[in-house]
């Protein structure tokens, strides 16, 4: 009894690995970079990083389809590598001899991405599935366009110096009328003068005229 | 015996010595003046120094034999330069007008030098300008993390990025796309992009505040201006230096050919390279020197302008190809990468047997043992020195390499304002020169009313400016631009220059020349002043001159274009110019360098008409 009941196991068990093969249907490939991903930290894949792996997928299976309880042991690995790579399938909790099918292996790997990544501290990039492609992060789009912000800065810089601009004029107007009005008093002073003087200044040379001329005679 | 053109009436038209030594006790007129020395240096500094030391000096460098092209630019930065360089610094601070009136002083009919001027510093001022727009919307959006520049946005279904964005790299696809949104050809005009027409606008309002009062305001803007780039410049060597690869740009700048001294284009391409770094013929020295006083000594002026002119354009290329030799560094380790890692998955082979190291030694191991699997892989070649030599000048230095470069540094978006600050000062203070040119002449020919006061003036002028430059705005623009680049400010200025040095040397006269200079400095200039303003520099510019005309008639004219569904993607497709677009050229090329022959017989045309009209009179 006992030896038919060890025979059946092993016999399950073994048609179960053949179902895992390389290019198997229902079947994925994972191939780990962990070297690349952690340098000096790697740790080294063996065989409680496998253990790890299986659980991980296993927990993926449970969280996606809720009813069935996935265990360690339906998680089948075949043709590991040295380069760290294996195929895997996963087999129904209920019939050992059944797999769950290419679809929903898929979806429950694209459910858990980050918790599987996270378990093995690595990124999409480094622990790949192939034939499952990872959604990619959307690129950051901030409510307000930090160019707009700046912008409004410069053009409110600009408008404070057309504000000091005009200000500065006013004030330089207002000096100049004041000025004006205290140089004709002196003006008029030196006029009383010069009549005294006669004919002592003939006065500059007064240059503005020649700057006026535009056609200067050939 | 000295050459010199008959020229009756040239002392009624300008001030004599007397009358000069008199103005400056009295500071009489109402001419603007410098605050002190220091800034009217900074002015002419900030005005030569330009962008094109960034990013065409380093190309032109690197490309024409590296360490050696040093050698012709140096000497004809002496021969062409520094001689043109002080004849107008001399004239300006003698005649004391601006580009127009002083030509018009020295003979009525050359007038037309001084409009040729004021036409080709429009037309330049308004491309640049769209340059700094550009740069400015970039500066716009260095102020966030991560840079806007280095992701793509995704799909519509989300799992992959836009086609034209994987094909190519983010930072083509920003720029090209998000920023330009550039059609695939200038006939295709497409509508306005609105961020390019908001940059403008910042742009010439930027402008117009800095340059309202003329020098008076523009001259204080400068000390911050003129001074940055530098300050910028130094920042980034040391920052460059430290990234790993910046040595192997530096080499691969200065590393010497001397088999290029011998090639003719060499020594044009340094030659046109001198005459439009010193902002030679533009108007703009010209009109700074008449606000200098009489004895100031302009001779010491130009020799110091030289050497910081050559000195920076050496110091900028060093610092861009250092990181430039940092980004082709960076993308060779990841071909190599990418290619190990093809590698190891294809043979399962455990991550640490082919490193950087054995590339060479495992990648001909597998091939010779498995040679169809390691074809089949389509392992892509990485080649070092064909990444340092991509795309490294003009726009797709700034806009492409460089904003690549940053975003692989730590602490980006601090690199790019940094980088971007620096560009907009080194644009900014040339374009202060570039107005100066224009807003002077305008003034000079009469264009506005006399009681228009400065404010008035540079206003009116910039938002005339910016009303035309909207044509930058449209998806086409980023042709345009290149195509006012190539022909708006190249033939028409060396032109003038030629005109300009054949106006002084034989129609003022060259000893009248020396006479003023001796006059102004105290001393006659040397005998190489003498041989270089009367034979050597013409001569240099003349030929350069002829070569380009020679150059441009003979080939077929085409540019690149941004086409996604070109076979060439991502690389810029060359396409011939349509037809209609020689009638263009001749408006840009043609126009400024006609402009001297054509307002002579107008004046001609007008004092035969008058003397007919007044028999009676002389």
């Amino acid at each position: 009894m006992l030896g038919k009941i060890f025979f059946l196991l092993c016999l399950s068990s073994t048609l179960a690995e053949q179902r895992c093969t390389p290019d198997a249907s229902d079947g994925y490939k994972v191939r780990l970079s962990i070297r690349t991903a952690l340098g000096d930290q790697a740790y080294d894949w063996n065989e409680n990083e496998l253990f790890l792996f299986r659980a991980t997928l296993a927990f993926a299976m449970r969280n996606h389809i809720n009813r069935q309880e996935f265990d360690v042991s339906n998680i089948i690995v075949c043709d590991e590598t040295p380069r760290v790579s294996f195929w895997f399938v996963v087999t129904t909790p209920l019939n050992t001899s059944n797999l769950v099918d290419k679809e929903n292996v898929e979806e429950a790997i694209r459910k858990s991405r980050k918790r599987i990544n996270s378990a093995f501290l690595l990124t999409d990039k480094t622990l790949e599935f192939l034939g499952i492609p990872p959604t990619l992060a959307a690129p950051v789009n901030p409510n307000t366009p930090p160019w707009l912000i700046v912008f409004g800065v410069v053009m409110g810089a600009v408008g404070a110096g057309i504000i000091v601009l005009l200000v500065s004029s006013v004030f330089q107007k207002k000096r100049k009328t004041a000025e004006e009005t205290v140089d004709e008093d002196i003006e008029e002073e030196t006029r009383v003068k010069t009549v005294e003087n006669g004919t002592a200044n003939e006065g500059v040379y007064n240059m503005t005229f020649s700057e006026d001329e535009r056609f200067t005679q050939m | 015996m000295r050459l010199v053109l008959p020229n009756p009436g040239l002392d009624l038209r300008i001030y004599n010595h007397e009358d000069l030594e008199r103005l400056e006790k009295e500071q009489a007129g109402d001419r603007l003046k410098w605050d002190n020395k220091a800034q009217y240096i900074l002015t002419c500094v900030g005005f030569c120094i330009g962008i094109g030391n960034v990013w065409r000096f380093p190309y032109l460098c690197q490309s024409h034999g590296g360490g050696a092209f040093l050698i012709p630019y140096l000497i004809l930065l002496m021969l062409e330069g520094m001689p043109l360089l002080l004849m107008e610094f001399a004239i300006g601070q003698r005649l004391r007008k601006g580009s127009v009136g002083v030509w018009r002083a020295i003979n009525p009919y050359l007038t037309g030098i001084g409009v040729a001027s004021m036409l080709v510093s429009f037309l330049v001022g308004l491309y640049y300008n769209t340059l700094i727009a550009w740069i400015m919307w970039y500066f716009f959006n260095s102020f966030q993390d991560p840079l806007p520049w280095s992701q793509c946005p995704l799909n519509d279904n989300g799992t992959g990025f836009v086609p034209e964005c994987q094909q190519s790299s983010t930072v083509d696809y920003y720029f090209y796309r998000v920023t330009l949104n550039s059609s695939a050809s200038i006939s295709d005009s497409g509508g306005i992009h609105w961020p390019i027409v908001v940059s403008l606008l910042t742009a010439w309002t930027v402008i117009c505040i800095c340059y309202i009062r003329g020098i008076s305001t523009s001259g204080k803007v400068l000390y911050v201006t003129a001074i940055l780039p530098y300050i910028v410049l130094a920042i980034f060597l040391i920052r460059g230096l430290t990234l790993k690869g910046a040595l192997s740009g530096i080499k691969f700048l200065f590393t010497p050919d001397v088999a290029e001294l011998i090639k003719p284009t060499t020594w044009m391409d340094a030659g046109a390279q001198v005459f439009y770094a010193f902002g030679l013929a533009w108007g703009g020295l010209i009109s700074f020197s008449s606000y200098n006083p009489v004895h100031n000594n302009c001779m010491q002026d130009a020799v110091i302008l030289s050497a910081i002119t050559g000195f920076t354009s050496i110091y900028a290329a060093t610092v861009t190809y250092s990181i430039i030799g940092f980004r082709a560094t960076e993308k060779y380790d990841n071909c190599i990468s990418e290619n190990i890692m093809t590698l190891l998955n294809a043979f399962d082979l455990p991550e640490d047997n082919i490193t950087t190291n054995n590339y060479e030694a495992a990648f001909n191991h597998l091939n010779s043992s498995y040679p169809g699997i390691v074809l089949g892989l389509d392992i892509k070649t990485c080649d070092l020195q064909k990444l340092l030599s991509e795309g490294v000048e003009g726009t797709g230095l700034a806009f492409i390499v460089f904003t690549e470069a940053i975003t692989k540094m730590p602490g980006s978006p601090a690199w790019s304002v940094l980088f971007f600050i620096m560009l907009l000062c080194l644009g900014i203070s040339t374009l202060f020169g570039n107005i100066e040119g224009v807003v002077v002449p305008l003034r000079d020919l009469n264009m506005f009313p006399k009681k228009w006061p400065q404010e008035a003036l540079t206003g009116t002028t910039c938002v005339i400016a910016f009303i035309i430059s909207l044509l930058f705005a449209l998806h086409s623009g980023l042709y345009w631009v290149t195509l006012f680049d190539s022909f708006a400010g190249s033939i028409p200025l060396l032109a003038i220059g030629f005109f300009e040095m054949i106006a002084v040397v034989y129609i003022y006269g060259i000893d009248r020349f020396n006479e003023d200079l001796e006059f102004m400095i105290g001393h006659k200039p040397s005998i190489f002043w003498q041989v270089s303003w009367r034979f050597i520099s013409p001569l240099i510019v003349l030929v350069i001159l002829v070569f380009y005309l020679v150059t441009q008639a003979q080939e077929e004219l085409t540019y690149l274009v941004w086409d996604p569904n070109s076979e060439e993607f991502p690389a810029l497709a060359s396409v011939p110019y349509p037809s209609w677009i020689n009638a263009v050229i001749f408006l840009l090329a043609g126009i400024p360098s006609l402009a001297m022959p054509v307002y002579a017989l107008y004046r001609l045309v007008f004092v035969c008409c008058r003397k007919k009209s007044n028999p009676g009179k002389n």
